[in-house]
């Protein structure tokens, strides 16, 4: 085999043994999450109760932990998925799906069913992505004028978010004092009051979107060349780039209406997968199994490892803060480029 | 731009403006009051039940002077320093920044009025360093997106840990959801008297400023060469800018797009000149934030509508509107 392919199936296995390794830590971390409670639950107990309809612990560890666990690795692996789409598409470090307002939109129209409608479950949801989608919509339209222009949508995007965010704002100081910990709950993104029938809806879109990403993969990496060369390499940039964002927005959507948006994850994740394999491709795998992680452990650790429970979104959203002050201190290093 | 006469005109209508919107803002509210009756509260034998209620008002309209000077001025200062039309201190996270210091003020110990703006203060610069050195990371240094972008991520993170912190504690949640949300009630003459010299001292510092403004639009370089201490004005613009926030925000809690949308208008009829920017911005934020207010009492019926809340969902489209139009992001 000559150098160029030996170095080629080197890359590969490095990065097969990276994902293994990922795949292999969120395996431990979804067994913590089954086993570790109140009770503690042994890897025996654990498998009799899946496997063998045992009945002892089987309400903790069916209906409390296993929906939990399941969806907490599946909306990792949709807010990594989202944010590192975003990412790789504008090439920036710092984007984020919320960029076209789906997280606040679907945030604002929860707010408003859960504290002006006093509804809950699955009609907030349905509620939150529609209204997500059509806020992006909005905000694709509008940023449409005379030409399509990539700032022209981020500004407008940081418009439409303030504007909704005070809207949240001023409906959280109108709801009565017991409901702004609901509405506050579900803004910071919780695992707490997920079942089954999320999980399974949840599993569907995104084993879709995979399928989907898995196609467009190397027509993203393409595109991160410039906007005419991946043109002349026969890449439909327009089609894919409007893809590749339908696909962003739903991972995001259907991920956001069941837990509320995790903060952090889909801005996190891609970076973090960058910095481990040093690659400089997209990492979709890996972003995917880092998002998984984030949520899994933030969750373990808001239950458990803090002063009393929080919801998943808040040790996340804490992980933000010191990556940008990060971002600051290896610039630092680097020097300014 | 336009010749002096007619600058002048626009300079006597926008004090008339500003005039009027106060006068009206101690009139209209709950209860209307006759004009006669905000004369008659200037002295201060008279006493009845309309001279009370525009001495109550006087506060607030006050502060909304006030707050509408300092937040527009604090924009126009942004925006030269960081060449950037669209930089405001809420896009970039600043008032984020004061609201996590102050809710940590209050949730380790209650705060008074002069440690809030202290520590609001200290919360704005630190994010706005911050938010700088993140955006002059990468290729091409410090561009208007970039700044954008990382004041937006900025904000997020911060928000993310005041929630968390307001998750953990009933009471403070309470407390903080109120002052989350920008509004000219809060301030008191106490809280007014206590900001008024700092704010005198950065205005008169920001125009005292304006002229190597200008020269630095150049370029850092040019401004080098021709004498100016291009770190020195740097350094103390952005701590102007900051304090003219800060002070608002810690009494009022986040007002946005004031310091944005104004020193935009008024450099499309005005031109660029830092002088009349920041002498016509000040006027100008004045007026819009006594109208806002107005329309806040008027429209909320019972309860008063915030005065952040209006400037959002006005400020938001308008912004909105300017962002479409412009076809290049320079100072045109």
């Amino acid at each position: 085999m000559d150098l160029h392919r030996r170095n080629y199936y080197k890359k590969k296995k490095k990065y097969l043994i990276v994902v293994m390794f990922l795949i292999m830590i969120i395996a431990a971390l979804m067994y913590i999450g089954l086993s570790y409670g109140k009770t503690i639950y042994s890897f025996s107990h654990i498998y009799n109760v899946l496997f063998h309809g045992e009945t002892e612990g089987a309400f903790v560890i069916t209906t409390l932990r296993l929906p939990r666990v399941i969806i907490g690795l599946l909306a990792g692996i949709c807010f990594g998925l989202a944010g590192n789409i975003f990412q790789k598409l504008l090439r920036n470090p710092l984007a984020s799906p919320d960029m076209l307002g789906i997280s606040t939109g679907a945030s604002v129209a929860a707010v408003f069913a859960i504290l002006i409608l006093q509804l809950s479950g699955l009609i907030v949801s349905l509620i939150a992505i529609i209204f997500g989608m059509l806020i992006s919509l909005l905000i694709v339209l509008l940023s449409y004028h005379h030409g399509y222009s990539n700032n022209r949508l981020i500004l407008i995007g940081i418009g439409m978010r303030a504007m909704l965010s005070a809207m949240i704002s001023w409906m959280l100081i109108r709801a009565s004092e017991y409901n702004v910990g609901n509405a506050l709950r579900w803004l910071s993104g919780s695992l707490n009051t997920v079942n089954m029938n999320d999980a399974f809806s949840l599993l569907i879109v995104t084993i879709i979107a995979c399928v989907l990403i898995a196609i467009m993969n190397n027509g993203l990496s393409v595109m991160g060349l410039g906007e005419e060369l991946p043109v002349s390499l026969g890449v439909n940039t327009k089609t894919l780039r409007i893809s590749l964002v339908i696909v962003g927005l739903m991972l995001v959507a259907f991920a956001t209406s069941i837990t509320g948006p995790i903060a952090s994850v889909s801005f996190l994740s891609g970076p973090i997968a960058g910095r481990i394999l040093r690659n400089g491709k997209n990492n979709m795998a890996a972003t995917a199994c880092i998002g998984a992680i984030l949520v899994l452990a933030s969750d373990l650790i808001a239950q458990y490892g803090l002063s009393s429970r929080y919801p998943v979104g808040v040790v996340t959203g804490m992980l933000g803060a010191p990556y940008l002050l990060y971002l600051i201190f290896m610039m630092n290093k680097k020097g300014v480029q | 731009m336009k010749q002096p006469k007619k600058l002048s005109t626009f300079f006597l209508l926008i004090v008339l403006l500003t005039l009027i919107m106060a006068v009206l803002s101690l009139m209209l509210g709950k209860v209307t009051v006759s004009f006669k009756s905000v004369i008659e509260a200037f002295d201060s034998s008279i006493v009845n039940n309309e001279v009370n209620i525009v001495r109550a008002r006087m506060p607030r309209t006050i502060f909304a002077l006030l707050a509408g000077c300092s937040l527009s001025v604090s924009g126009a200062l942004m925006q030269s320093i960081t060449r950037n039309p669209i930089a405001d201190p809420s896009i970039l996270g600043v008032n984020t920044g004061a609201a996590l210091f102050v809710i940590m003020g209050m949730s380790f110990s209650q705060v008074g009025r002069i440690s809030s703006l202290v520590l609001a203060f200290v919360g704005g610069l630190l994010t706005m360093v911050c938010v700088y050195l993140i955006s002059s990371f990468g290729y091409g240094g410090m561009t208007p997106i970039k700044l954008a972008l990382a004041g937006a991520a900025m904000s997020i993170a911060l928000q993310s840990i005041v929630n968390a912190l307001m998750l953990k504690d009933r009471l403070l949640m309470d407390r903080f959801r109120f002052w989350q949300v920008g509004s000219l009630s809060k301030a008191s003459w106490q809280d007014i008297m206590t900001v008024l010299p700092v704010i005198i001292v950065s205005l008169i510092i920001a125009y005292l400023l304006s002229s190597s403004l200008d020269i630095m639009a150049l370029g850092d370089e040019m401004a080098t060469s021709l004498g100016i201490n291009v770190s020195f004005i740097y350094v103390l613009s952005t701590i102007v800018g900051v304090l003219l926030c800060a002070s608002i925000t810690a009494l009022a809690g986040p007002i946005g797009f004031v310091g944005l949308m104004i020193p935009h208008f008024v450099r499309l009829l005005c031109g660029n000149a830092m002088k009349k920017v920041l002498l016509f911005s000040s006027l100008l934020g004045s007026a819009v934030l006594l109208s806002s207010d107005i329309i806040g009492r008027l429209v909320g019926g019972s309860a008063e509508i915030e005065v952040g809340i209006i400037m959002a969902l006005l400020g938001a489209p308008v912004f909105i509107m300017i962002v479409r139009k412009v076809k290049k992001y320079g100072f045109t």
